[in-house]
Formats: C-alpha cells, sequence, structure tokens
C-alpha cells in the first residue's frame, strides 16, 4: 500500500539542513579552544574541571537509563570501568607509536581519540550482553544485574595480569585536557537532548509512564529499552577513558559501588529525566566535598575533619536518597530542564516534554 | 571422591545461610512486590547486635547453651524491630508511589546503613572486620578417613536450625491464619483491605518476621565466618537475592533450593577453579538463569495486570 508522502517541513532559517546539525559543534570548538587556552597553566583546576566533567558525562549518560527509561541501573561505574580499563590498555601500548605525518601532539590527540572510542564502544558491548537478559524483565532486575556486573568487572580486573590486578594500570599518557572532556560532554548532552525530543524519546518516555501501555500502543520495549542502556553505557565508557587519560593511576577501587551510587545520587538529586538537572547535581555533588575540604583546611581544622567528608559522604548520600524518595520524589527539577524552572524575566526556550 | 563430599558438606552448610537470607527477600516481595534492598544490611546489623551482645555476656557465658540462645534472641528481636522502623517510616509512606521510588528508598538504607557503620564516631564499630567471638566452640563432629572429610558441629548446627526454620515458615504460610492473610495480601493487597485484612498489620509482621529470619542467618554465618564487617551485608545479601531470583522470587521452597544451588556451585569453584573468581560466580549464574528461564528455576513470569 502506497503511504501518502509527507510534505517536508520548511525550513526555517538559512542554514542549510545538512549544516543544522553540526551548528552546535561548530559553535562549541572556538568557546573550548578559548577555555583550554585559559586554563592551560592551573593543574588542579583543569584537573577539578575535568572531574567535574566525566562526573557530567556519567549523570546525564545514566540518565537516559534511569530517568527517561524509568528503568534502575545501579552499575554505572561498572560501564565506566571497561572504558577506562580498555582504551588504558590500548593507551600504553600505542605509547610510543606516531603517526610520521603529522606533529607529535596531534598524533597523540588522535590515538586518544581513537582509544576513547574503543573503550566507549567496548562498555556498549558489555550494556548490550548485561541489558539484553535484564531489560526483558521488569525494572527492579536490572539494578541487581547492573550491581552484579560491576562486581564482575572488578573481580576480572583483580584477577588480569594485563589490568595491572588490585594495584591498577600506571603510566597511561596524559593525552586528555578539559577541553577534550568538555568536547565529550558536549556531545553527550548533545545527544540526551535530541534524544528526548525524538520519536525514539517519546517511545522511552512512553515506557517510563506504563511500561505495558507502551506495549499495547506497538512501542517495541525491550529493544527501546535495550538500545537506551547500549547508548547509556557507551557514554559511561567515554567517561571512563577520559577518566583514564588525566588521573596518574586507575585501580578497581576507583570503579566501585559508591562510585556507580554518586552517579544514582546526582540523577535522581537533580530529578530523573531532567538532563539539565543531572549536570547542576553532578557539578554540585563534585565540587561540594572539594569545598567542604578546602573550608575546613581554610578555618584551620586538622586534617582528619577533612577526611572525614569523605567518610561520611556515603551514609550521607544513602540518607538523601531517602528523604528526597519521601518529600520530593521528582528529584530539584523534576522531569523539567532548567530553563523551565528560570524566573520568568529571562527569555525561555521553548518547553520541552513534560 | 573424599574431596568431592567434603566440597559438597561446606557447600550445603553455605547455602542453607543463603537459603535463609534468600526467604527473607522471597517474602517481602511475594507480599509487596517490593525488592527489599537493605536486606542484606538489616542481617549485618543484627550481626553488630549478637556482636555486641556475645562481648556483654562475657567468655564464659556465651559458649554455654543459655548464652547462644541469648545472643540469637537478642539478634532476631533488635533486627525485628529495625525492620518494623524501616517498613513503618521508609516504605509504608511510599506504598502507592510507582515502585521505584520504593526501590530508590530501599538502596538508600542499604548504603546508609552499610557505610553508616564504617564511620569512625567512638560508638561505632568502624570499618576494619572484626573477629566475631565463638559462641558456638568448633568441634570436629565427624571424622572420616585420615581427615578426608571433616564435618564440623557448626555447620550440623547451623544446617538443623536452618532446616527448623524453614519448616516453621512453611507452616506459617500455609498452614496458619497469619499465613493466610500474608497470601491474600500478596495476592492483592487491595482486596484483601477490603475483605478486612489488616495490611498494614500483615506487612509490617511480615518485615518483621523476615529481619529476624536474617538475624539469624547472619549470626550462623558470622560463626562460620568468624569475622563481622560492616560490608558482610551488602555483599551476603547480594548472594541471597541472586538465590531468591535463581529459584524465583516469590517462591517459598524455590529460595530454598536456590539458595542451597549458589551454596554448591560457589563452593565447587572456590575448590576446582580459583577462590578469587568466587564473587563474580553468583552474578555469572544468575545472568545466566534469567536468559535461559526468565522467572527463575520454579517462578512463573506472570502477566502484567492493569
Amino acid at each position: 500500500m502506497e503511504t501518502p508522502a509527507i510534505p517536508a517541513p520548511e525550513a526555517r532559517s538559512a542554514v542549510p539542513a545538512s549544516l543544522r546539525g553540526l551548528l552546535p559543534v561548530l559553535l562549541a570548538l572556538p568557546v573550548l579552544a578559548l577555555f583550554q587556552g585559559l586554563m592551560s597553566d592551573a593543574p588542579f583546576a583543569s584537573y577539578l574541571l575535568s572531574v567535574v566533567g566525566v562526573n557530567i558525562i556519567l549523570a546525564v549518560s545514566l540518565n537516559i537509563v534511569n530517568g527517561m527509561t524509568g528503568q534502575f541501573s545501579i552499575g554505572h561505574a561498572g560501564f565506566m570501568a571497561v572504558g577506562a580499563y580498555i582504551s588504558g590498555v590500548l593507551s600504553l601500548n600505542f605509547k610510543d607509536v606516531a603517526l610520521s605525518f603529522l606533529p607529535v601532539a596531534v598524533s597523540d590527540q588522535v590515538f586518544f581519540v581513537v582509544s576513547l572510542l574503543v573503550g566507549g564502544l567496548a562498555a556498549a558491548l558489555c550494556g548490550f550482553l548485561v541489558g539484553l537478559p535484564s531489560l526483558r524483565l521488569r525494572g527492579d532486575y536490572l539494578a541487581i544485574v547492573t550491581l552484579g556486573f560491576g562486581e564482575i568487572i572488578r573481580v576480572v580486573v583483580q584477577n588480569t595480569d594485563a589490568f595491572g590486578r588490585a594495584l591498577g594500570l600506571s603510566g597511561i599518557p596524559q593525552t586528555s585536557s578539559p577541553a577534550m572532556v568538555y568536547f565529550f560532554v558536549f556531545l553527550t548532552v548533545l545527544v540526551a537532548r535530541r534524544i528526548t525530543g525524538s520519536s525514539h524519546g517519546r517511545s522511552l518516555w512512553a515506557i517510563r509512564e506504563d511500561e505495558v501501555a507502551a506495549e499495547a500502543m506497538g512501542v517495541d520495549t525491550t529493544g527501546y529499552k535495550v538500545r537506551a542502556f547500549v547508548i547509556s553505557s557507551f557514554f559511561a565508557g567515554i567517561a571512563g577513558a577520559l577518566f583514564a587519560h588525566f588521573v596518574p593511576i586507575i585501580n578497581p577501587g576507583s570503579f566501585t559501588f559508591v562510585k556507580s551510587m554518586e552517579i544514582v545520587v546526582m540523577v535522581v538529586l537533580g530529578g530523573l529525566g531532567s538532563t539539565t538537572g543531572a549536570i547542576v547535581a553532578a557539578t554540585f555533588l563534585t565540587l561540594l566535598p572539594e569545598g567542604m575540604r578546602s573550608l575546613f583546611t581554610l578555618l584551620g581544622a586538622e586534617g582528619s575533619l577533612a577526611q572525614k567528608v569523605d567518610q561520611i559522604r556515603m551514609p550521607v548520600y544513602g540518607l538523601l536518597l531517602v528523604a528526597l524518595m519521601l518529600a520530593r520524589p521528582q528529584g530539584l527539577f523534576g522531569t523539567k530542564e532548567i530553563w523551565d524552572v528560570l524566573p520568568r524575566w529571562i527569555p525561555r526556550k521553548r518547553r520541552g516534554l513534560a | 571422591m573424599a574431596q568431592l563430599l567434603q566440597h559438597l558438606i561446606n557447600g550445603l552448610a553455605a547455602g542453607t545461610i543463603y537459603a535463609l537470607v534468600a526467604l527473607g527477600y522471597t517474602m517481602v516481595y511475594g507480599v509487596l512486590k517490593l525488592i527489599n534492598f537493605a536486606h542484606g544490611d538489616v542481617m549485618m546489623v543484627g550481626v553488630y547486635m549478637g556482636y555486641a551482645t556475645a562481648f556483654a555476656l562475657g567468655r564464659d557465658m556465651r559458649s554455654s547453651l543459655l548464652g547462644v540462645a541469648v545472643v540469637f534472641a537478642v539478634a532476631m528481636l533488635g533486627c525485628a524491630l529495625l525492620g518494623f522502623l524501616i517498613e513503618r517510616f521508609a516504605y509504608r509512606p511510599l506504598r502507592e508511589k510507582p515502585r521505584l521510588t520504593a526501590l530508590i528508598t530501599a538502596i538508600g538504607i542499604s548504603f546508609a546503613l552499610s557505610y553508616g557503620f564504617q564511620l569512625d564516631l567512638g560508638f561505632l564499630p568502624g570499618a576494619a572486620p572484626r573477629a566475631f567471638p565463638e559462641v558456638i566452640e568448633p568441634v570436629e563432629w565427624l571424622v572420616i578417613g585420615d581427615r578426608d572429610v571433616v564435618v564440623w558441629n557448626w555447620q550440623v548446627i547451623s544446617f538443623g536450625i536452618a532446616v527448623a526454620l524453614m519448616v516453621g515458615l512453611q507452616y506459617l504460610v500455609f498452614r496458619t491464619r497469619f499465613g493466610r492473610a500474608m497470601r491474600a495480601v500478596s495476592w492483592d493487597h487491595r482486596v484483601a483491605a477490603l475483605m478486612g485484612i489488616p495490611t498494614d498489620r500483615v506487612i509490617a509482621l511480615t518485615f518483621m518476621l523476615s529481619s529476624a529470619l536474617a538475624a539469624g542467618a547472619g549470626l550462623l554465618y558470622a560463626i562460620k565466618d568468624t569475622s563481622v564487617s560492616p560490608l558482610m551485608g551488602l555483599y551476603v545479601g547480594l548472594k541471597a537475592f541472586v538465590a531468591a531470583v535463581i529459584g524465583g522470587i516469590g517462591h517459598v521452597p524455590g529460595a530454598v533450593v536456590g539458595g542451597l544451588v549458589l551454596g554448591l556451585v560457589e563452593e565447587f569453584v572456590v575448590g576446582y577453579a580459583a577462590s578469587t573468581w568466587r564473587d563474580a560466580v553468583a552474578f555469572g549464574f544468575l545472568i545466566l538463569v534469567l536468559l535461559v528461564k526468565p522467572g527463575g528455576l520454579f517462578g512463573r513470569v506472570a502477566a502484567e495486570k492493569v
């Protein structure tokens, strides 16, 4: 049967359609270059900013599964570990290789991006293997299986010589830079926002609101859930790979439950389903312990008190989750984006979903 | 051959403990359709209660029969109270909310307990594992050949206690008024309430029962392992949950079978492959079972009612 042709939407601006998708990227590049120039001689600030960026990628990507699709994954650090280790090992092995037709610095960056992508793809593959059996079932199985997956990864790493066992990997070339991290932050956010507005995103939203009804309306629930999960794992892998290239050493201790929980708290605090909420919460929760530590040091407190900040973080996160669920289960922003909640006098973007 | 027999015995002893904890998951899931993520951590708190009681009793007192009974009673009653409080203040307000909210709350409580107990505040035990006092002095109960096969008394005792608790539970669920009320709430708690069943009370009692079982199982585990640590609840709880899912969550005998299967699988991996892989086995096995038989061995995947 022939379907009537759908008239193409009229071009809204003079920018050709093929370029419109690239426009945000073209705009972002000079901003990032400027940013990199400003950051180049502040090692601690650029380290901290990189950590914030990695956490934003993690929170935004987890939000695709936990927020938009209404599933509950609590093993995001496992996928991060896959990305970190795979790309780390790759970079270690190709450390002394350079592309002869390029300057060394450029060649390094090429290898870096390739190893990032390989790390991301490896994590996506793991996401597919983990997601397929557990996403066919009801949401709560996913929580357990992802948690278990994180443990399996830890055990595998601790038993494999190539991954440095419990000691970890060191000597990975430090080719990452805040600009690179924020380029991927930008890509992740772009993908997440594009998903929200697309028909894919609407299907995810339908699954989140009522899985049975979505299925009755012809949404391939398992397919969409698995795809969302794979996308989310891919970006977690990218985040891990970025992380591996600016910290001096990665070991299984960096990718435990604690890390997974941290990301979950970021997403829940920001609001399940709100990309900008995830960004705000990730930034806040990353800088908070850092800020408290410097505050204590500034006030002249002895070192032990500053260490307490780290110790007390987890129980506080746990209680915060409980309190949030009891008092404001939708999180800070709910499913709204930041421009929906800003005061009226600031010009608003068009309303998103919700 | 003797080695095989020894592994079989060790596996069964570990499996009964998993089975007991798994029963708690399955009971709560049966009644509320909630994975009580904090179950393992309630168990951990129970073990610390037993630990404190054993020390309060002193060396002579705690290894007497009365002393052991007191240790178990304090831990189980304390945990029943803890279970009641968690249900009352964290789960009940969310009962009519989407299921995900209760799951997140449960995860929050789990992390607050397991990491709260690691704090170094003076009155809390701190992160390091502690030696659990020998409330049951280990005695070789049965020795075959030249120490080819050794059965310890605590293995027999824990097996006995576990079997007794399971039989008691089966009786409670299928032969008593309370059990009938539990099954009715599990079927449909709104209709059960209309029929005059005090659903709140039934759910609270189910929580207390499952928490008490967890405390008992946790003490047996601590005696086996001779140590307590704040993170034991997370690990034992997860494995017990895996056991419950393998047997088909919500299915009482299934949880027992799942626990025994998991105990044996782990023991054989430790015995014949490598002990360092032990923690990965349970989850690998879980993913395998979910792939082949999504409802677990005894459960079935029910169509969701609208």
